[in-house]
């Protein structure tokens, strides 16, 4: 940031003076930014070839009736398919439990993840031990970790089921839908916490030191101060987890496979496309996902304004 | 906030040590539980208790003794390291570009790359799946590294523009004054310095790559390309008289151990490349 700034005062300053030397410096700038341009290619042709396309592709598909089980009935059929999906109760269903979820297990995480950071913030004793084993579930294979709250829960198998009288949890929508929550609140809340954590280490201490002198208390100090100071992170650590959450799949995946009613839109798309082959239906699904996403994104950009990572990245560089 | 005002009394000591343990319990306890389930014996494996009354190794025994488990280890190791040193690769020049470079379409660049990241990875499943199809990709290698390292990109590109950021600019320009072009001052001086950050997010994206379950279910088919955490969702059991509870366990073990010892050896590294990327921006 300094340099790009640094270098900008230099090239008006040397301007009126020595024009060659202007040239010379332009040289060196044209330099650089063949440099930037090639050093950068890899990454942005990469990325770009793997997602633009297929974004323009699958808006072109989800205008046609495309299903890989009846391929010579493949037909544009415009928005048909859009009338299909929106009309459709299992979409609303998944759309209900998507939303549900995200709400659900990101309050919490919220939560959570802030009295873990605070932990790991001030603790006195044994801060290592308390990092690495919080950085487990993070680390570990969301498909390892849902198998295992699935044997935990399965009558007979599990110690939880049997803890708690042998009832069949993972076969009814409210239960079902509880025990994937819990799954994802353990699996991702030390995520959010370490995103917390870095946000709880530019609070100075001085300030609160001084606030304490004042005579506030602790939830007062927690409240007035640390939060207020913190909230880029907390704003960052919410718009990460909201979006991570609203592409819930592999947990669903392990401990319903979707019955139940338990479908989230991610869930649905996969059944449809690589269960039912049916391509238009499922990329209709993946525009209509792809939608929602840009949306709320949009929504946390326009709330957090300059908080926002994106604006955040602009402004700075 | 027991540091402000208090002294360290040991009240307080014992009070956070039990804070303390309330936390690793509640992060090893599933853990704890698959390793005993993959130590359970086929006849104890269905009792419900937390700690096996029967130690055995059988589990491991047998997801050895199939291709299915062992095929799927090598495909998910060499996609990870295969990927993981591409993403790597492209990012840290991307990184380097971004926190050293004045160009022009600096700033699209890292929009995409935010994009990118929070993109809802099923929509691309959909076309992918078509696209991969046609090119003869589906159910190979390259056909699950080119989504990794995409998804990969933007961890990498933001952890190591922060890690870069904090190179002292000084010792390039120093470099560039003995005469270094832009290109030998990134080889000679900026990459040894870059090191750490290139390594934390090597670990980083294997992490993310080594978890992947969608793209790996979704675009391939058979052993040939099947990752473990695929091949852990079709175990069968070697009758259908056995519950592959035991197997499944094992296998998950199998594959937790990587990302226990980095988590071990790596986590002041982890934690540092997790919080840099996304709070200083």
């Amino acid at each position: 940031m300094s340099h790009a700034t640094a270098e900008k005062t230099e090239a008006t300053a040397d301007e009126p003076v020595a024009p060659r030397k202007k040239a010379a410096l332009s040289e060196g700038k044209k330099a650089e930014r063949r440099l930037g341009w090639l050093l950068c290619a890899p990454a942005a042709i990469t990325m770009i070839a793997v997602t633009g396309w297929p974004i323009l592709y699958s808006i072109l598909l989800s205008m046609q009736r495309f299903d890989l089980k009846f391929p010579d009935r493949t037909e544009w059929i415009w928005f048909d398919n859009y009338v299909t999906v929106l009309s459709s109760k299992y979409w609303w269903d998944a759309v209900l439990v998507t939303v549900v979820l995200t709400v659900v297990t990101v309050a919490v995480e919220l939560v959570l993840g802030m009295s873990l950071a605070l932990i790991m913030h001030r603790t006195l004793v044994g801060r290592g031990i308390v990092r690495t084993s919080s950085l487990i579930p993070y680390g570990i294979v969301t498909v390892v970790a849902a198998f295992s709250w699935r044997f935990a829960w399965t009558p007979s198998t599990g110690y939880l089921a049997e803890a708690l009288g042998g009832d069949p949890v993972l076969t009814e929508r409210i239960p079902a839908l509880m025990v994937v929550s819990l799954a994802e609140i353990w699996k991702t809340t030390p995520f959010m916490a370490l995103l917390l954590m870095a946000g709880l280490a530019l609070v100075p201490d001085d300030l609160l030191k001084a606030a304490a002198m004042d005579g506030a208390g602790a939830w007062q100090r927690f409240i007035k101060v640390t939060v207020p100071i913190m909230k880029p992170a907390i704003l960052v650590a919410l718009l990460f987890r909201t979006l991570d959450a609203f592409r819930i799949f592999d947990n669903l995946f392990v401990l319903t496979a979707g019955s139940q009613g338990t479908s989230s839109v991610s869930m649905l798309t996969y059944n449809n496309l690589i269960k039912g082959l049916n391509l238009g239906i499922g990329s209709t699904m993946s525009v209509l996902i792809f939608l929602m996403v840009a949306a709320i994104a949009f929504i946390f950009i326009k709330l957090f304004g300059t908080a926002a990572p994106g604006s955040d990245n602009g402004g700075r560089r | 906030m027991a540091g402000i005002g208090g002294a360290d009394t040991t009240g307080k000591k014992v009070g956070w040590g039990l804070l303390n343990a309330v936390v690793v319990i509640y992060a090893l306890f599933p853990v704890l539980w698959i390793v005993s389930l993959s130590f359970k014996s086929s006849k104890t494996l269905a009792d419900g208790n937390f700690i096996p009354r029967e130690w055995s190794l059988e589990n491991y025994q047998n997801i050895f003794s199939t291709s299915e488990f062992t095929r799927a280890l090598i495909n998910s190791i060499g996609i990870a390291i295969i990927a993981t040193a591409i993403a790597v690769v492209f990012g840290t020049m991307a990184a380097y570009a971004i926190a050293r470079l004045d160009f022009p379409g600096k700033n699209l660049l890292v929009g995409v790359s935010l994009l990118i990241a929070m993109f809802p990875q099923v929509s691309l499943v959909s076309p992918l799946f078509e696209i991969e199809r046609s090119l003869g990709l589906f159910d190979t290698w390259p056909g699950l590294i080119l989504p990794y390292i995409t998804f990969a990109l933007p961890l990498a590109i933001y952890t190591l523009s922060a890690f870069f950021r904090e190179i002292p600019w000084e010792l390039e320009k120093a470099a560039k004054m003995d005469g270094a072009t832009p290109g030998q001052a990134f080889r000679r001086v900026i990459a040894p310095l870059a090191a750490p950050g290139v390594f934390t997010t090597a670990i980083l994206v294997f992490i993310f790559c080594w978890n992947d379950f969608l793209f790996a279910i979704s675009l391939t088919s058979t052993e040939q390309s099947r990752t473990v955490p695929v091949a852990l969702s079709f175990f069968t059991g070697s009758s259908q008289f056995e519950d592959p509870a035991g197997s499944i366990a094992a296998a998950a073990v199998v594959i937790t151990i990587p990302i226990i010892l980095f988590v071990l050896f790596f986590q002041r590294r982890i934690v540092a490349g997790l919080t840099s990327g996304a709070v200083k921006g």
